[in-house]
């Protein structure tokens, strides 16, 4: 798709932050264009949200170009947060209001606003409608702010961290009215340490470490780019093994004996064990193809591509590395 | 505008649910002014309290020290609870503003201390029938400028003091030293001179003087009133440049 200047609705380059001696934010350049909803990934820390305040006007960087629908936050900032929706990672509302009276006053804030009742449906409050803040569970808490965030009905909704603390279910209905926004037509800056969501969001995606963007691109992109590693398992013999080393793109193939199954239709004198081929390239395919040119068929064969969240921890780095080896150990276990 | 007003009375509800705090600031003063008559009564000495009896005196006082509770502990406690539990960011990041929010807390505010002064008025009149004012309006004129003067400071508190237990002690603490030394705790007569030059440099001394003049009949004092204005004028202008720093941090 040929990209006009007007498909992008959101612009940084060369971003700055700094407070006192740590440079939250260090030169961060990214576009993000209409209709797109665009992750922000990154260690705690790495400047994700400082990166969204200053997008949102709520904090002025120190040097850098914004441009959020053709205007510059720092001079147009009435206008910008007419237009834009904002939910941060970290406000609250006053602990006395009802869910209805903020909702309410949002609303009543902005001309041609989104009819709130409405919102209180789709963001499961209705039960709540007449209840305090202060008495709302924090995924409550955090589903009426994100309904405090479209109020205005937003052309770029900021989301800092939206779903933490809802329940997997809510997470899920936050996901499809996520892509409800966005298929209406609005754009979506999404930070998230959920790569799940990600996965299942994001059209395109940038990794900020230590204040830089160390990556870019769609989740097919970054996974081309980064660690593309497809993995092929299946039960199989000593023959098999060899087959899969030959073909092209594999780069190593290991039989596991010791989790071998005696498989009745071979005999005594071959062996099963658990197959494992990793390489680059369409090899899930290609091992296919030539297992079943021999007359294999294992039933198990499973092909895995690299989630967003291996890509991830092969950028950011593997910080906690004991917690991440379980995590990869027990991703192998399954078939 | 509009929304300002909407917010102020949402503001209003949102007090009247958590009434205690309201209750203990207005209640203060009616404390203090049943201590102080209850030692003094409203006997005239000419030594003392301007000439006229104590609680001719301490109604006027009693309005001002009403005023200096709600701006001095009252709006700057809720503001910095505000910011420091992210409510302003929340607003900072809508269209209403912090100025409209600071705003709607200030006309509470201003609502709350004229119900606290009826009360303490009230109060004084049944327990002690000191003075009818002796001109209404000038007492009215002299109180709105107070609170409004009260409600500035009250808010430039708010914004700058680091958190709201901060913000609670530094309320309290000037508050007391106000109502030592402003007029509205023993006779301004009765200090010694270097407190009373303490005393004049804290607005409520003015205040209370300007509402004073009012109601015992001598007049409308334009300097009293030109000193309140001119804390009102300087909290003013620090508050402008406190809201625009910390909007665009
Ligand atoms: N107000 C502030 N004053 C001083 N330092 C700050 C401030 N806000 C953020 N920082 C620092 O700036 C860096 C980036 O913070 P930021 O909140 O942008 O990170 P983040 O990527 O959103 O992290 P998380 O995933 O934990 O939310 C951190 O080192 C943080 O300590
Ligand atoms: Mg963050």
């Amino acid at each position: 798709m040929p990209m006009t200047p007007n498909d992008v609705v959101l612009a940084v380059e060369d971003l700055r932050k700094t407070y006192g001696a740590t440079r939250a934010v260090d030169g961060v350049s990214f576009e993000v264009r209409r209709g797109e909803i665009f992750g922000i990934l990154g260690p705690n820390g790495a400047g994700k949200t400082t990166t969204v305040e200053c997008l949102q006007g709520l904090r002025r960087p120190d040097a850098g170009e914004i441009r959020i629908l053709g205007l510059d936050p720092a001079r147009d900032l009435a206008v910008v947060k007419r237009r834009i929706g904002s939910q941060l990672q970290e406000s609250a509302l006053p602990d006395r209001i009802k869910v209805w009276e903020a909702l309410d006053l949002f609303s009543a804030s902005v001309d041609g606003a989104a009819p709130w009742e409405s919102l209180i449906d789709d963001w499961g409050l209705r039960a709540k409608r007449n209840a305090q803040f202060g008495s709302l569970s924090g995924g409550q808490k955090q589903r009426l702010l994100v309904a405090l965030a479209l109020v205005n009905r937003p052309e770029v909704v900021f989301l800092d961290e939206m779903t933490t603390g809802m329940d997997p279910v809510a997470r899920r209905v936050a996901w499809s009215l996520i892509e409800r926004i966005r298929d209406d037509g609005a754009t979506v800056v999404l930070v998230t340490h959920f790569m799940d969501e990600a996965e299942r969001l994001c059209d395109r995606a940038a990794i900020i470490q230590a204040g830089k963007v160390v990556a870019i691109g769609t989740p097919d992109e970054l996974r081309s780019t980064h660690g593309d590693t497809v993995t092929v398992t299946f039960n199989g013999d000593e023959k098999d093994r060899a087959l899969a080393a030959k073909v092209q793109g594999v780069e190593s193939a290991t039989i596991d004996e010791t989790a071998a199954v005696v498989s009745p239709s071979a005999g005594a004198a071959s062996t099963e064990g658990g197959i494992e081929a990793r390489g680059r390239g369409p090899i899930g395919v290609r091992i296919a193809a030539s297992l079943a040119k021999a007359g294999r068929e294992p039933a198990d064969y499973a092909v895995t591509r690299p989630t967003l969240e291996d890509v991830y921890l092969a950028i950011t780095g593997d910080v906690d590395a004991d917690e991440d080896t379980d995590r990869h150990a027990a991703k192998g276990a399954t078939p | 505008m509009r929304i300002l007003l909407r917010l102020a009375w949402l503001e209003a509800k949102l007090l009247l649910r958590e009434p205690i705090t309201v209750v203990f600031t207005l209640g203060l003063p009616v404390v203090m002014e049943l201590v102080m008559g209850g030692v003094f009564g409203n006997r005239a000495d000419p030594a003392y309290y301007r000439g006229v009896g104590a609680m001719d005196y301490y109604m006027g006082a009693y309005v001002g020290l009403v005023v200096a509770a709600l701006g001095l502990i009252t709006l700057p406690t809720h503001i910095a609870t505000y910011r420091e539990r992210g409510v302003l960011r929340r607003f900072d990041a809508s269209t209403i503003s912090r100025s409209t929010v600071i705003g709607a807390q200030t006309i509470v505010m201003i609502g709350l201390a004229a119900i606290g002064a009826v009360l303490v008025v009230a109060v004084g009149v049944v327990a002690y029938h000191p003075a009818t004012p002796a001109s209404w309006p000038l007492v009215f004129a002299g109180f709105v400028i107070a609170a409004v003067a009260f409600a500035m400071l009250g808010s430039l508190l708010g914004l700058v003091v680091p958190t709201a237990r901060a913000a609670q002690g530094v309320g309290i603490m000037l508050w007391f030293v106000m109502l030592i030394l402003g007029g509205a705790g023993p006779p301004p007569e009765a200090l010694p001179d270097a407190m009373n030059l303490v005393g004049s440099l804290t607005p409520l001394k003015h205040a209370v003087i300007l509402i004073q003049d009012g109601w015992l009949g001598f007049g409308w004092n334009g300097k009293e009133a030109l000193i309140v204005g001119g804390f009102f004028l300087v909290s003013l202008a620090l508050t402008a440049v406190v809201v625009r720093r910390r909007t665009a941090r």
